[in-house]
């Protein structure tokens, strides 16, 4: 495989996206595009799967294989997909609500089955096409549209979620470092096995504006400034890390995937796994 | 499985064997008493013959999984109860908009909701037709017997190809649950025959392009092949990009509905005994039309002429069949276990002014052939 352009994975006669001024989703769309070119990815074997949400439409801009699913359901299709044909190399894109919350069970179910896919969700906190409803990632006391007083719930943290699941590769990144999103969603396609990247993102328009980010500068300026690693992170208190992202790789392990261990077994039964 | 093969068993396995027969390699679900033998059977059976199982953590992503691996090429398939079924119905719609081949078995049970777990109903007909939001064609089988379980099945997957649908296989616990000796037959080759590929090069493919007379169904290439395309729940141009003018969204609801409804000589199947002098009729479907047989076969034997009409095709609902029948006789009997849902779609196709009467049955119980005798001798006085 060589290196090749990351434009050549853009539909680029789509563009512009429907995306919102100041949106953290078209960085998360040229990390992906830009790792798909990395490892010089055959378009033809490659699948983008999507959910619903503003995020959900980034499967329209790739020029790859796409199939934009239900709302929720992006791994499940993608499970489907990959374990009918393992040539395929698929990544799933999902927002905070599509992939953490409606699709939350099948999250931490494609984590421990560990079927080979690379999920990527854009976490931005909040339901953005909805119109900014919030979701399963919403921090504690944030304003939202369906939480005027305050929220009152806790939110997932998405990545001690998937690798407490059993997910093989989980990491973190943010838009505020599109290169490092990059180089994490390179690996993540890489791993063989369910491997999950979450881009911390903002929503200016909805989640932003409500909590005292007028602008796209101050929210990526907020997210910036509320971004460590997990070595800088590892010295703080739970009370210090609050209202913190934590960016980095949370587990990297080698785990046989579904799909291999599966047809191992069903050759064994055939009596072609030793001949062979 | 080649040649004929007689073997004695039931209805779930039958349905297995014959998605096998047919070409199936993949299935995703999710168990569910009464149909869990046929997951059973396909966990055992597929990696046997290069396929796959897989379960998933509920029936919502049972259908999506076969959703993606039908894009992938797969022959995939589900089986399911009525609970289950409805929470399949969002993703059966996805297969309808994105017009994917699957099959999807319901096993019918009581219900609404839990209902009774193990008990024969025949209350799904509706939620076959319109369980998913929104208008649209679609194909539903009823078998009868458990021969039908498996040949029934080998269709369903013809069909769904053919048509780039989802086709639903609508049995009941009765006859899922039955045994009885089946010939495992070898489908013919183009029962088998893989998705033919487009004949246009890549750049020209449209995956979701119309034929207007609706008798040509665009291919499905597996993702992989050298078609680059984009398949979408969501309203969609000819290109499979976003469609959501008025009239690129009349143009699909139409030929959703169209595919399925202008193919209804392809589709549409039934069954006649002993219509020909029949003066009164019985209209059925799946172990009610078992009984209904041995109704008639009686009634005939006391004289009455009766004869039955079974609907080996739910949906699209055999019109043409049935109004035929309701023209040529003084009355029809309708045997389900529901309260009348197919019933009512005979009683739309009555312009003749002939009592129709539902016998319906909604305590878990099966109708004995009795009550439909009672009531056949009921019309002719």
């Amino acid at each position: 495989m060589t290196a090749r352009n990351f434009r050549e994975y853009l539909a680029e006669n789509r563009l512009p996206t429907i995306w919102c001024p100041g949106c953290g989703n078209g960085i998360v769309l040229k990390a992906i595009a830009g790792a798909f070119a990395d490892l010089g990815l055959d378009r033809r074997k490659t699948a983008a799967v999507s959910g619903i949400g503003c995020w959900g439409w980034a499967d329209d801009y790739l020029a790859v294989n796409a199939f934009h699913g239900t709302h929720g359901r992006a791994l499940a299709f993608a499970t489907g997909i990959k374990l009918a044909n393992p040539e395929l190399t698929v990544v799933v894109l999902m927002g905070d609500g599509d992939g953490a919350t409606i699709g939350g069970n099948h999250l931490i179910h494609a984590a421990r089955r560990n079927v080979d896919l690379t999920a990527v969700v854009v976490n931005n906190y909040n339901y953005g096409m909805t119109g900014g409803q919030y979701s399963g990632t919403t921090p504690r006391g944030s304003i939202t549209s369906t939480s005027p007083l305050g929220h009152v719930e806790d939110p997932f943290d998405l990545c001690a979620l998937t690798a407490a699941a059993g997910a093989p590769f989980v990491a973190r990144g943010s838009v505020c470092g599109g290169e490092n999103l990059r180089a994490l969603i390179r690996r993540g396609l890489e791993h063989r096995g369910f491997s999950f990247v979450e881009a911390a993102s903002v929503c200016p328009t909805h989640f932003g504006r409500r909590n005292g980010l007028r602008t796209a500068v101050e929210a990526f300026s907020w997210l910036r400034d509320h971004s460590l690693s997990r070595k800088r992170a590892a010295g703080l208190s739970e009370e210090e890390l609050h209202g913190k992202q934590v960016l980095g790789v949370f587990a990297d392990r080698q785990s046989e995937d579904y799909g291999t261990r599966y047809r191992k077994a069903a050759e064994a039964l055939r009596g072609e796994g030793e001949s062979s | 499985m080649t040649g004929l093969q007689s073997v004695f068993t039931s209805g779930n396995e039958a349905i297995a064997e014959g998605a096998i027969a047919a070409g199936a390699s993949f299935f995703a679900g999710y168990p569910i008493t009464p149909s869990s033998e046929i997951a059973e059977t396909a966990a055992r059976r597929l990696p046997e013959t290069g396929g796959m199982y897989v379960q998933m953590e509920d029936e919502l992503s049972g259908m999506a999984a076969i959703v993606g691996a039908s894009v992938s090429g797969a022959r995939a398939f589900t089986a399911t109860s009525g609970p289950g079924f409805s929470l399949m119905q969002e993703n059966l719609g996805m297969a309808v908009m994105g017009e994917i081949p699957c099959v999807v078995v319901n096993v019918q049970r009581s219900g609404p909701s839990t209902g009774m777990a193990t008990k024969p109903a025949q209350g799904d007909v509706m939620q076959a037709r319109w369980g998913t939001h929104g208008d649209h064609g679609i194909i539903t089988l009823a078998p009868s017997s458990v021969q039908d379980c498996y040949d029934f099945t080998i269709r369903a997957f013809s069909l769904a190809g053919r048509f780039r649908t989802p086709v639903i296989l609508l049995a009941d616990a009765a006859v899922a649950k039955l045994k009885e000796n089946v010939r495992f037959r070898s489908p013919a080759p183009e029962e088998r025959a893989p998705r033919p590929l487009p004949d246009c090069p890549p750049e020209a493919y449209r995956p979701f392009a119309v034929d207007p007379e609706e008798k040509a169904i665009t291919p499905l290439p597996p993702f992989g092949s050298d078609y680059i395309f984009r398949i979408t729940g969501s309203m969609h141009d000819e290109a499979g990009g976003q469609g959501a003018s008025p009239a690129n969204a009349d143009r699909v609801i139409r030929h959703l509905a169209g595919k399925i409804e202008k193919n209804r000589d392809v589709i549409v199947r039934v069954r006649r005994f002993f219509l020909d002098d029949a003066d009164l009729a019985v209209i059925s479907f799946g172990c009610s039309a078992r009984s209904a047989r041995a109704a008639v076969r009686e009634a005939r034997r006391q004289g009455i002429p009766a004869g039955l009409l079974e609907l080996t095709t739910l949906w699209p609902f055999p019109d043409d069949d049935v109004r035929d029948v309701l023209s040529r006789v003084r009355g029809a009997v309708v045997p389900e276990l529901n309260l009348g849902q197919a019933a009512g779609e005979v009683r739309r196709l009555n312009d003749f002014g002939i009592p129709v009467r539902g016998i319906c049955r909604v305590d878990g119980t099966l109708i004995p052939p009795g009550d439909i005798l009672s009531a056949l001798r009921e019309a002719r006085s």
